[in-house]
């Protein structure tokens, strides 16, 4: 035990003064995730994937919506994704609110020269 | 006969790191009788398995502890190999066994920390919790996240380690292997640590049986039993002896579990060194019809999950049994008659964990 004292007197502390010095962080870390909304062809297989039902998908308004105090990052969602515009990226998010949770983001939809499953367009353009 | 009186311990108490209710009937300050009571972080997530795919409950059932969360989801999936027949790969199984140890790691040298803390010396939890800093840093390395892993999935794993990355891990394991001898040494030989432990909250072999103990709590008062031994996931093709101790006192589960420290890292060393190449998961169709109870060993002792399907894709019911809702009959054999002061060092002797008991 005396090793161990007289050792930690002369190193540095073996925590980080943490907002100021950025955490510990691995390629694989799983820290938030992020969508790229030009890829997104509203598939919504992350919508149906998610296990705390945290992400939202709307066809119709071709938006993206995910709250972030639902989301338990389990990477389900990145997994599944067809056109991998989802990610995760390995920086843990920052404290919310409950207010602030819900972040929603207009994405591309379906290409149009795709055969695309059940889209609005289509039965528009009947 | 000297007057009894009733001091309630818990559900908020300083060395108590989840909420369990005691009520110690004392007389004057020896315990004579014990009354537990629990359901205070009761959330319900046996009856999630209604609600969410099969797939998806893998998520739940690591949630269900905050520690083993890794071995929750494994002992989760192995039953719904087992009822739909997945031939899991072998490196998958491989995998699951080095997590499986990082995990037991992990939670032994939390509680080998919050056990200093809970007698009183600070210095020795700072210092154990230092070196579960290092363990955490492998699991996050290689799976993504330090306490919730979500690396096991139904019919394989999730996330491969590559081989440098397991070369670095054998590497870096030695330098924990001597911080932890150093540690630990401070647990077995320290006279006030052995003053503190010794000769107290004594389980007899006859009573950890016949109130069913499990885990290092068993082992420590001679009833040899470890699930590992019954050759789940790659344990079988390993060579290792389960550690037992015979006094049955604090200082015997608190040498069982260092002596598994020792024990797991031998295991880690093994399983990289037998790992096979191929593949890590199997395509899965159809969805669970039957039932069955799978049994693993968790770094408290024997978790027992039941599952049973109808060949839909939400299971019809999920029941967990976790070693410290065992543990508690034989917490209160070694409570009664032992000292008011000495009832925290007891409490935390069976390394209770009330997220998993009440689920």
């Amino acid at each position: 035990m005396a090793a161990t004292a007289i050792k930690s007197l002369f190193s540095r502390p073996a925590t980080l003064m943490y907002p100021v010095r950025p955490a510990k962080r691995t390629t694989v870390t799983r820290g938030h995730i992020i969508i790229d909304p030009a890829n997104c062809i509203t598939c919504r297989s992350c919508h149906r994937k998610c296990p705390t039902g945290a992400i939202c998908v709307e066809v119709k308004e071709k938006t993206w919506q995910i709250d972030k105090l639902r989301c338990v990052i389990c990477n389900s969602c990145v997994d599944v994704c067809p056109t991998k515009c989802l990610s995760m990226d390995p920086a843990y998010p920052k404290a919310l609110t409950a207010r602030g949770g819900i972040y929603k983001v207009a994405v591309a939809g379906p290409k149009k020269k795709e055969p695309a499953p059940v889209t609005v367009e289509s039965p528009k353009a009947e | 006969m000297s007057k009894q009186i009733i001091i309630p311990f818990g559900p908020q108490h300083p060395v108590l790191p989840e909420p369990i209710h005691l009520d110690l009937v004392l007389e004057d300050e020896t315990v004579v009788d014990v009354l537990p009571s629990i359901g205070y972080v009761h959330r319900g997530l046996e009856k999630l398995v209604e609600k969410r795919e099969f797939t998806e409950y893998t998520f739940i059932a690591e949630r269900i502890c905050g520690i083993c969360s890794f071995i929750h989801s494994l002992a989760y999936v192995q039953g719904v190999e087992q009822i739909m027949g997945i031939e899991v790969p072998e490196r998958a199984h491989y995998l699951r066994t080095i997590w499986s140890e990082y995990s037991r790691l992990h939670s032994h040298l939390l509680w080998l920390g919050c056990f200093a803390d809970g007698m009183g010396f600070e210095n020795l939890f700072m210092n154990s919790w230092r070196i579960r800093e290092n363990i955490l840093d492998e699991l996050e390395a290689t799976t993504g996240g330090r306490v919730i892993q979500s690396a096991c999935k139904v019919g394989g794993v999730r996330k491969d380690i590559s081989a440098e990355q397991l070369d670095g891990m054998l590497l870096r394991i030695k330098d924990i292997k001597k911080d932890i001898r150093i540690i630990t040494s401070v647990f077995l030989e320290d006279s006030s640590v052995k003053h503190r432990l010794k000769k107290v909250g004594i389980l007899s072999k006859q009573d950890a049986y016949e109130c069913g103990a499990v885990g290092p709590t068993a082992r420590g008062s001679g009833v040899v039993f470890d699930l590992r031994e019954t050759g789940y996931a790659s344990y079988g093709k390993l060579n290792f002896k389960p550690v037992a101790a015979t006094e049955g006192d604090c200082y015997a589960r608190c040498n069982v579990r260092i002596q598994e420290l020792f024990s797991s890292i031998d295991i880690i060393e093994q399983a990289a060194k037998k790992i096979p190449e191929g593949p890590i998961d199997v395509k899965i169709t159809g969805a669970p019809n039957g039932e069955y109870f799978s049994r693993v060993e968790q770094p408290r002792g024997e978790l027992v999950h039941y599952i049973k399907g109808n060949g839909k894709k939400n299971l019809v019911r999920s029941r967990v049994r976790t070693p410290t809702f065992t543990n508690i009959p034989p917490l209160l054999k070694m409570l009664a008659g032992c000292q008011l002061a000495d009832v925290p060092v007891i409490v935390l002797s069976i390394d209770p964990c009330i997220s998993c008991t009440e689920r």
